[in-house]
């Protein structure tokens, strides 16, 4: 049993969205257009959400990389009238099953975290973007709800490969695009079961915080506090 | 008005003075194409929007993220509210033997069977894949609130449908036996009814265990539709009192619906010597019953919120007070609570007149009510991420008008097979009402023999006394 999940350093992180982009790619989601931005409407697994701490003149800006938070508890996996979202209690990650989606938005309207994407039309692809589709995941269409899978497809890839090769996963072979591209090291990612690895010790830094703690949802995305407010 | 002359086929007519009650029936009349033509074209126009929405998807309502729900969800809050008109207020008339229901339960039950119909298809029409909608039945998961709804509704559904039918076949059978029209229809409907005896005391024992029954699914209902909301953690929803304040705005709004149907029945049908003054006198004493609960459920849940004063909650209550929402939440209390207060608390504005009056300002207010709870929770998330406003695109507001001309169009073609208005508990008040009332008022004193009280109690918690056939 494992329990993927990943800690982001905001001491490193610059905000350079690289992240974003390598989640566009990875996943199939299609860039956004101003009218979908405008409407509130662009589909970002992964996303930049501007921070305020204080008021002015002492107010602090931070921006944190944010994406499903993939809970122990899941609000939105609860509320879902048809199973189309799923808890994997193999490997903790929140999955979403979208020929089983009915599209009544009640897991984005439960999630605290407003994480959950829909797909209010047909989803616009450019033509130059299909050349570059990754077949390892399924492209979406209107109507359903789809999220960050923590590239899960990437993990049945590297278990396929361990066990064709008879050996168990190594630390490591499992990474999801956005930790993957990080210029700054800021986002780690690995098994937080594993009280040696690194995404590990770094979760039981004193600098680390989860968002909304007290609703006891119990997130394995784990943020590292900047590090002048220790 | 273009009334026909056209005598009843038998000769010595027994309907005689209820001829009132059948004439909606048995004469056309151009007016009512008229109506039928200005609905069917309100219908179209929700058709119309419905398929753009199906073909384009529903980025074409004003939602957005986070404001995932919207119009739809109120629409479904607000019909299943208007639903609770019908069948939990006639059961509780019959229950209390209410001699005074005995013109209105009809047209109170009506509302119910026919508006719950657009409470359910406005959850479809909120599906992003309308097409799996089975998949609610193949796959269901007990543990979703929706999934509650379901079973609730559709235990509702078939209760509330009985519960109209039974009271309906002596009806039925009188149209059978007296009318022209339609006989073969009637003749299937009315099941064999010969008003035996016997039959009219299985009727009343049928209709008495329904009565029953359908309180606490009524009541289930509402809670249940509270809890889509009350279960999630957001702010200002994750609230106990969610269940009960759903169910009281539901009857509040429900008994709004049940006047101005029954206003517009008494002014079409000429039906003023059934449905009279001291109906909407009583029934808007039961409204400002109402206007009292739905102040003192609000009163409560505001007042706690704001003492307690967690930001998260605080930051939906600032947008209700004095944000985008402000507009919706202050109409809502003049709607829901001023107005119907100064008129229906003052003997001299209890009347008609004022009673409608008062019930279109709550049916708006209430439907107000229902976006004050839906849509400002959902723009304040928890974190500072989204904020969206919302505000409903002419595709929502067209099923808006789509859903409500429909279900004016199915009560309009109802009062024109059916009777409006009961004629046999008419008849039955006419032959029996008024010795039971004043055998059970004697019951009540303290020098009244035993017997008297027994039979009393009994022949009016059935409904229909036992002699009912003779």
């Amino acid at each position: 049993m494992s329990r993927w999940g990943m800690v982001i350093d905001l001491n490193r992180c610059t905000a350079c969205q690289g992240c974003v982009s390598a989640c566009h790619e990875e996943n199939n989601v299609p860039p956004s257009t101003p009218d979908l931005s405008a409407m509130g409407r662009s589909i970002r697994w992964i996303d930049m959400m501007p921070v305020q701490e204080g008021e002015y003149p002492h107010a602090t800006m931070s921006v944190l990389p944010m994406m499903c938070q993939h809970c122990e508890h899941p609000p939105c996996i609860k509320v879902c009238p048809v199973g189309a979202t799923f808890f994997s209690e193999e490997e903790g990650i929140v999955g979403q099953i979208y020929p089983r989606c009915i599209g009544c938005r009640y897991c984005t309207t439960a999630c605290p975290y407003t994480v959950r994407q829909f797909n209010w039309f047909e989803p616009a692809v450019p033509e130059t973007y299909l050349e570059g589709t990754n077949p390892d995941v399924s492209r979406r269409y209107k109507g359903v709800v789809e999220k960050c899978t923590l590239c899960h497809h990437r993990l049945q890839k590297a278990r396929d490969q361990a066990r064709a090769e008879g050996r168990d996963l190594l630390p490591g072979e499992y990474t999801p695009a956005c930790v993957e591209v990080c210029p700054t090291d800021a986002m780690v990612f690995g098994d937080l079961e594993d009280r040696e690895s690194e995404v590990s010790k770094k979760s039981r830094s004193k600098r680390a915080y989860r968002l909304l703690e007290d609703l006891g949802t119990e997130p394995k995305v784990f943020y590292l506090r900047e590090g002048n407010r220790q | 008005m273009n009334v026909h002359e056209k005598p009843l086929p038998r000769p010595g007519d027994p309907l005689g003075e209820d001829y009132a009650l059948v004439r909606p029936v048995v004469e056309s009349n151009p007016r009512f194409w008229i109506v039928v033509g200005i609905l069917l074209s309100g219908v179209l126009l929700g058709v119309v929007a419905y398929v753009h929405q199906v073909r384009t998807g529903l980025g074409v309502t004003g939602m957005n993220r986070p404001v995932y729900w919207g119009m739809y969800i109120i629409n479904f809050v607000f019909f299943i509210g208007i639903s609770h008109a019908g069948t939990l207020i006639s059961a509780i008339l019959r229950l209390s033997q209410a001699e005074w229901r005995r013109a209105i339960t009809r047209s109170a039950e009506v509302i119910t069977v026919m508006v719950i119909v657009f409470g359910v298809a406005n959850v479809i029409f909120d599906l992003g894949r309308p097409d799996r909608l089975l998949y609610i039945v193949l796959h269901g998961r007990l543990q979703s609130p929706l999934l509650w709804d379901v079973c609730s509704i559709t235990v509702y559904l078939t209760c509330s449908s009985i519960y109209l039918y039974l009271p309906l076949i002596p009806d039925i059978a009188i149209l059978r036996d007296q009318t022209t029209k339609r006989r073969w229809l009637y003749r299937a409907l009315a099941l064999g009814w010969q008003g035996t005896k016997r039959q009219h005391k299985v009727l009343a024992k049928a209709i008495g265990i329904l009565m029953v029954l359908v309180i606490p699914v009524a009541v289930s209902v509402h809670t249940v539709v509270s809890f889509v909301f009350a279960m999630t953690v957001q702010p200002m929803w994750h609230a106990a009192i969610f269940g009960p304040y759903f169910v009281v705005g539901a009857i509040y709004s429900g008994i709004a619906a049940l006047i101005i149907a029954m206003a517009i029945i008494r002014w079409a049908y000429h039906l003023e010597n059934y449905l009279k003054q001291i109906h909407f006198d009583y029934l808007g004493k039961l409204l400002f019953v109402m206007t009292m609960l739905w102040f003192y459920f609000t009163f409560a849940e505001y007042l706690t919120t704001w003492y307690g004063a967690e930001p998260v909650h605080m930051k939906v209550w600032w947008a209700k007070f004095s944000g985008p929402y402000a507009p919706h939440f202050w109409a809502m209390v003049i709607c829901c609570f001023i107005i119907p207060f100064a008129v229906l608390s003052r003997r001299q504005t209890r009347n008609v007149a004022g009673t409608v009056f008062a019930s279109i300002f709550i049916t708006v207010g209430m439907w107000l009510e229902r976006f004050i709870i839906v849509v400002p929770t959902i723009s304040n998330p928890r974190l500072p991420f989204d904020r969206g406003v919302y505000s409903p695109s002419w595709v929502e507001w067209s099923m808006l008008v789509g859903c409500s001309c429909f279900f004016i169009l199915l009560y309009v073609l109802f009062t024109r097979f059916f009777p409006i208005v009961s004629i046999w508990e008419i008849q039955e008040g006419r032959s029996h009402g008024v010795d039971e009332l004043v055998e059970r008022v004697e019951g009540y004193l303290p020098d009244a023999p035993a017997a008297t009280e027994a039979s009393g109690t009994n022949g009016g918690l059935q409904g229909a006394p036992e002699g009912a056939a003779s």
